[in-house]
């Protein structure tokens, strides 16, 4: 369970994170949604010490994440944010690969090397094995980043926009490949969405934001109605019950 | 199966540049030593293999401390010179001349006061430069900017004291500023040459995580890495690195950057292990090789860091217009 206690953060006068109390389920799909600037991917860097907290601790698994040494993190908990910038020049293995870092080092064993093509089968990365990252679209590279998180066999493994870049194919793909890791391997998914709808279908538990706290949270169906929603993104927003599924429409 | 073959094969082609590169270095390196040497050897081989000593220091400084910067600063344009580095090791030598005074300074052992100018320079460096780097990620435009105001600031504040300063004892500081291959400083070589591998032993114990640091910064501490407590120990070593390189031939700005853009460049790898001696050896081929022409073929004497400037500015300029800023 990650549990986020009055965490706070400001950058100079805007207090963008507002003393967020949080318990996030242990196992399972949480998506974080909410308007621009609501506090989501703030509050997704404290949670995984990429951002000093200014207030306020979180705990993953009992472990406080601003005390516990980043080593030992790095084998429970994993993050990936929207825009991962790098001047070294590698093929897609060697990136993921480097997921397998916080186990072996540089020294990867032949278990290390099952789990990178594992990872490379997941995200239909094999033909593109050997190409360097630079030579790839935004949604090639964005697939070799979470292959990386996925390599390194988290826990909890946190993304934030994760289908950035992604066409409908592989964001659905990306979706139900979260769910699997999910459901058949019990991790625990943390997601910060913009697209409600892919929330909807996918999520176990959804944390609506809005300015910088908690606006309401629960389940899909609980979340994916019409005065919810409204309120959190001040703009009308339609429920429609297509397939089994509660799909928005706000265009 | 075949791509495994085929990743090794790439590395051992890194692997084979990185050995023709060496073997290519250790030939300039002896004919420096031997061409044109007549008079008895043993005057020519100490006089020349003093001189070679410390353009090796030098080269070793200032390409491991330039990749060591780029890597933890994510860049490849901004190198401890374009940041001012040097001329903070400049300024602490002035003001140390300006407030002890020539003859005491003169009085000193040379070794000493290195010594003590290096651990001014790491306080000082560390207290300036950690705060711009080892916290969240911060525009390139930003730090180039910091970086030409610290140069811009060090180098009035020297300039300011010795104008101010007592004219012998400005002659003392001017020996020790202005770059030159030919007339480094060899009484420093000894303390030099441990400064510089108590720096690299402590650069080899954490060389596996320059690969990973150059992932960035929030992928490096996803993966483990104590972000904040790297950097520091690496921006310590690149500055004991940059105060060797400077007290012994004075500032370069862009010879740092112009052997680790050519390192990155004929090196297809990302491993440091292959990239940092691969930038070691082009700086010794630069310097010996070009001191060897620059000698023995032209006859000119001490116009080679003026040359190795200019073509270095021309890759910093190049590199910033081919907007490789990321």
């Amino acid at each position: 369970m990650i549990e986020i206690n009055d965490v706070q953060k400001a950058y100079g006068l805007a207090i963008v994170v507002k003393g967020v109390s949080l318990a996030l389920p242990k196992g399972g799909i949480t998506s974080i949604i909410g308007p621009n600037g609501a506090g989501k991917s703030t509050l997704l860097s404290m949670i995984s010490r990429l951002l000093p907290m200014d207030r306020g601790r979180v705990l993953v698994d009992g472990f406080d994440v601003t005390t516990t040494k980043s080593d030992v993190l790095a084998k429970r908990l994993s993050i990936l944010r929207q825009d991962n910038h790098m001047t070294a020049r590698l093929t897609v293995r060697d990136l993921v690969a480097f997921g397998r870092y916080p186990y072996s080092r540089d020294r990867p064993t032949v278990e290390d090397r099952a789990h990178i093509d594992q990872a490379l089968g997941f995200l239909d990365l094999q033909p593109l094995a050997d190409r360097f990252l630079d030579e790839l679209s935004g949604g090639q590279r964005q697939r070799a980043f979470v292959a990386m998180v996925l390599c390194q066999d988290t826990d909890y493994a946190l993304f934030d926009e994760p289908l950035n870049n992604l066409d409908m194919r592989h964001a659905a793909a990306m979706m139900r490949l979260l769910r699997r890791a999910a459901d058949e391997f019990g991790k625990t998914i943390v997601l910060v969405l913009h697209d409600i709808n892919f929330a909807s279908c996918y999520s176990d538990h959804i944390v609506a934001m809005r300015s910088g706290a908690v606006a309401f949270q629960g389940t899909p169906e609980a979340v994916m109605r019409k005065e919810v929603l409204t309120g959190i993104f001040e703009t009308e927003i339609d429920i429609h019950d297509i397939a089994d599924r509660r799909i928005a429409v706000f265009y | 199966m075949s791509l495994d073959i085929a990743i090794r094969r790439k590395s051992l082609s890194a692997r084979t540049i990185l050995l023709i590169l060496a073997a290519f270095t250790l030939l300039v390196m002896i004919g420096f030593m031997t061409i044109g040497a007549n008079g008895r050897w043993d005057f020519v081989l100490p006089f020349r293999g003093a001189k070679l000593a410390a353009i090796v220091l030098v080269a070793y400084a200032v390409a491991v401390s330039t990749i060591l910067f780029q890597t933890v600063t994510n860049n490849r344009i901004l190198t401890p010179s374009i940041m001012g580095f040097d001329a903070l090791y400049i300024l602490i030598q002035t003001v140390l001349v300006f407030v002890l005074g020539a003859n005491r300074v003169s009085v000193l052992d040379p070794r000493w006061l290195f010594l003590g100018e290096v651990a001014v320079m790491v306080l000082f460096s560390g207290l300036l430069y950690r705060w711009l780097f080892a916290g969240e990620r911060r525009s390139l435009h930003l730090l180039l900017l910091v970086g030409v105001v610290f140069g811009i600031m060090f180098r009035s504040i020297t300039s300011f004291l010795q104008r101010i300063i007592d004219p012998n004892e400005f002659l003392v500081l001017q020996d020790r500023m202005f770059a030159s291959f030919n007339t480094a400083d060899t009484s420093l070589l000894a303390v030099s040459a441990i400064l510089i591998g108590l720096a690299s032993f402590a650069g080899w114990r954490i060389l596996h995580t320059l690969d990973v640091l150059a992932l960035g910064r929030d992928t490096a501490i996803n993966l483990g890495i104590d972000h904040r407590r790297t950097v520091s120990i690496i921006l310590v070593i690149v500055a004991v690195l940059v105060s060797v390189s400077t007290a012994l031939v004075g500032p370069v700005t862009f010879f740092g950057l112009l052997v680790a853009s050519l390192s990155y460049q004929i090196i297809p790898s990302y491993r440091h292990r292959l990239i940092l001696p691969a930038a070691v050896c082009l700086a010794i081929l630069c310097v010996v090789g070009g001191q060897l022409v620059l000698e023995r073929v032209f006859g000119f004497n001490s116009a080679l860091s003026i040359i190795i400037e200019f073509v270095g500015g021309l890759v910093f300029l190049t590199l910033l217009l081919r907007g490789a800023t990321r």
